[in-house]
């Protein structure tokens, strides 16, 4: 009798997962096979390859400050600055995230609670307003300059420049790097931490060879959580960088609605597949630093 | 904490708030200026009020997150307790991967996908336009869903497994024992998976973007649109109830979730203290 019931029981666990592999299968495992199949097809939905060629070759013609023009790889060059501004808004974040979550983790646990809602506060704020914000802030006549005015440091042109999109970046996403972080240090047993002093480390020997090998999977989780939509942003880009900063988002969003859907997903499925090897290269990296 | 950490706190704080506190003041500006404030007044709130795109917008995101958050909670919670049951490893490897693909990859790309494949639907059956509400919802379900899986799963597992079995011989059917003892003791995290699930479906601007038509348009697709043109301090009135909305929310989850743990802990110990005598 009880066999059977459990039996049961355990029959109708098994079927809750029906509807939900279903979905799981049709809402997010086929729409990655037509990123596929939309970048490797013409508007007939003929084979080609043309759309990835196209990303790795097409070409323009940009003047820099000096006023000389020159030919570049566009795409490439697209891609190329959105890595170069995720990893510095990453880099950002962190060195001033990690510090950050390491206080919290400090801090009596009800202050801890209300550290973490503070900054959990901002998340969820729309990110639209959030960069409308600072991009009137930072504008030449905003209250930043304003600011800076009154101190008597006078001005300094901030929006349209690549620091603009990077504040924005790091502003958007700062979050992501604490949370992460402090919720690997917030579990850390401190007799390790008392251990390694007792055993003759100083402060730095216990930062370097106890907390941040420790704390490594929250570093790792933080600065996935930052660079991944960082590098595929596509708003913050057109305010604070005044469109002039065209990243790899934009570049996607600046197909889809000019209605090449071919090319626009050629940049995605080029994109994903990057963004795949780099995770798989971290995780290695991880599993190896784990290891030690 | 030390003065030293105290004045980090304050900074990095400033920096998490100046930007709000901005919003919220120039919210009450008299006139049309972002930068200059000249005087208070509720000019731009009953501007708002009178704005009925705005209005039907929010209308529209909270049937959307309503709808979103119940069912991907209730698909999500089954599945859940089916993925703990799982005892094939490979099989469950599989299901923890598809689970985490809408979490890391790009917003951008999970709306780009649901997109090229909503249009090709749409087209093998003449549809003129595929993006409409349906389209939106099983979007916001998909992105959904892993978060609701996430917070219920960890619940099942710290759950003592003996504890259905026990219902069971006493009498219970297994619907009865999962209803009167697996759910009580999963409640927290359910509760949890629901309100992220509503506020993620609330704030999501990027993946609506692209799975939505013209005809059904969110506040976040509402602000978008506003952005496009010279914002005005409605916009920013607007921001400013969003943000008491938010931090109401927010206050009240994390009572909701103190008090659930607490409830459990404090029945958890009394049964101890029971045995015990």
């Amino acid at each position: 009798m009880k066999k059977k019931a459990s039996g049961s029981l355990a029959l109708v666990q098994r079927l809750a997962l029906a509807p939900y592999s279903v979905w799981a299968v049709i809402f997010i495992v086929v729409p990655l096979i037509f990123v596929a199949y939309y970048a490797f097809t013409d508007l007939d939905f003929r084979f080609t390859t043309d759309n990835i060629t196209r990303f790795f070759t097409a070409t323009s013609v940009v003047a820099d400050e000096t006023g000389a023009e020159r030919e570049v790889h566009t795409y490439v060059l697209i891609f190329l600055r959105s890595l170069k501004l995720a990893a510095i808004s990453t880099v950002i974040c962190l060195i001033f995230g990690y510090p950050f979550a390491y206080l919290i983790s400090k801090a009596s646990p009800r202050t801890q609670s209300v550290l973490i809602t503070l900054i959990m506060i901002p998340m969820w704020m729309n990110f639209l307003i959030r960069t409308y914000a600072w991009m009137t802030i930072l504008q030449d006549t905003g209250l930043f300059n304003g600011l800076l005015g009154l101190l008597g440091l006078g001005r300094v042109h901030i929006i349209g420049t690549e620091s603009a999109v990077v504040i924005g970046m790091v502003y958007d996403y700062f979050p992501y790097m604490i949370l992460p972080i402090y919720s690997v240090m917030a579990k850390m047993d401190v007799k390790l931490l008392e251990a390694a002093r007792d055993l003759g480390c100083n402060s730095a020997g216990v930062l370097r060879r106890v907390i941040w090998p420790l704390s490594l999977p929250g570093v790792i989780s933080g600065v996935t959580m930052v660079l991944i939509p960082s590098i595929s942003t596509f708003y913050i880009s057109q305010k604070l960088g005044n469109g002039k900063f065209y990243l790899i988002g934009d570049a996607i969003e600046g197909q889809y609605v000019a209605n090449n859907l071919h090319f626009a997903a050629a940049i995605a499925f080029i994109l994903m597949v990057i963004l795949l090897f780099g995770m798989a290269f971290m995780q290695r990296f991880a599993n190896k630093r784990a290891a030690v | 904490m030390k003065t030293a950490s105290k004045i980090y706190t304050g900074l990095v704080m400033l920096f998490l708030f100046a930007p709000i506190a901005i919003l919220l003041v120039f919210s009450f500006n008299a006139s049309k200026s972002l930068s200059v404030f000249s005087g208070f007044s509720l000019h731009w709130y009953s501007e708002l009020l009178r704005d009925s795109e705005t209005l039907g917008a929010v209308r529209n995101t909270l049937i959307l997150a309503v709808s979103a958050a119940l069912i991907s909670t209730v698909m999500g919670t089954a599945a859940a307790v089916g993925i703990h049951k799982l005892k094939n490893r490979y099989l469950r490897a599989a299901m923890d991967s598809v689970t985490n693909i809408p979490m890391i990859n790009p917003d951008i790309i999970t709306g780009i996908s649901l997109m090229l494949m909503f249009v090709f639907v749409g087209r093998l059956f003449g549809a003129a336009t595929s993006l409409n509400f349906v389209t939106m919802l099983i979007a916001h379900i998909t992105f959904c869903l892993p978060y609701v899986i996430l917070q219920v799963l960890p619940k099942l597992q710290q759950m003592d497994k003996s504890l259905p079995e026990a219902a069971m011989d006493l009498g219970c059917t297994p619907t009865r024992a999962f209803l009167k003892v697996v759910v009580p003791e999963i409640m927290p995290g359910i509760v949890t998976g629901l309100i992220m699930a509503f506020t993620l479906s609330l704030d999501d601007f990027v993946i609506s973007y692209f799975t939505a038509g013209n005809g059904f348009q969110t506040l976040p697709i509402r602000i978008y649109n506003m952005t496009k043109k010279t914002v005005t301090p409605k916009m920013y009135a607007l921001a400013t109830i969003i943000f008491f909305v938010i931090l109401f929310l927010l206050l009240l989850s994390n009572l909701t979730d103190a008090d659930t743990v607490q409830a459990v802990r404090t029945a958890r110990e009394k049964k101890k203290a029971k045995k015990n005598a």
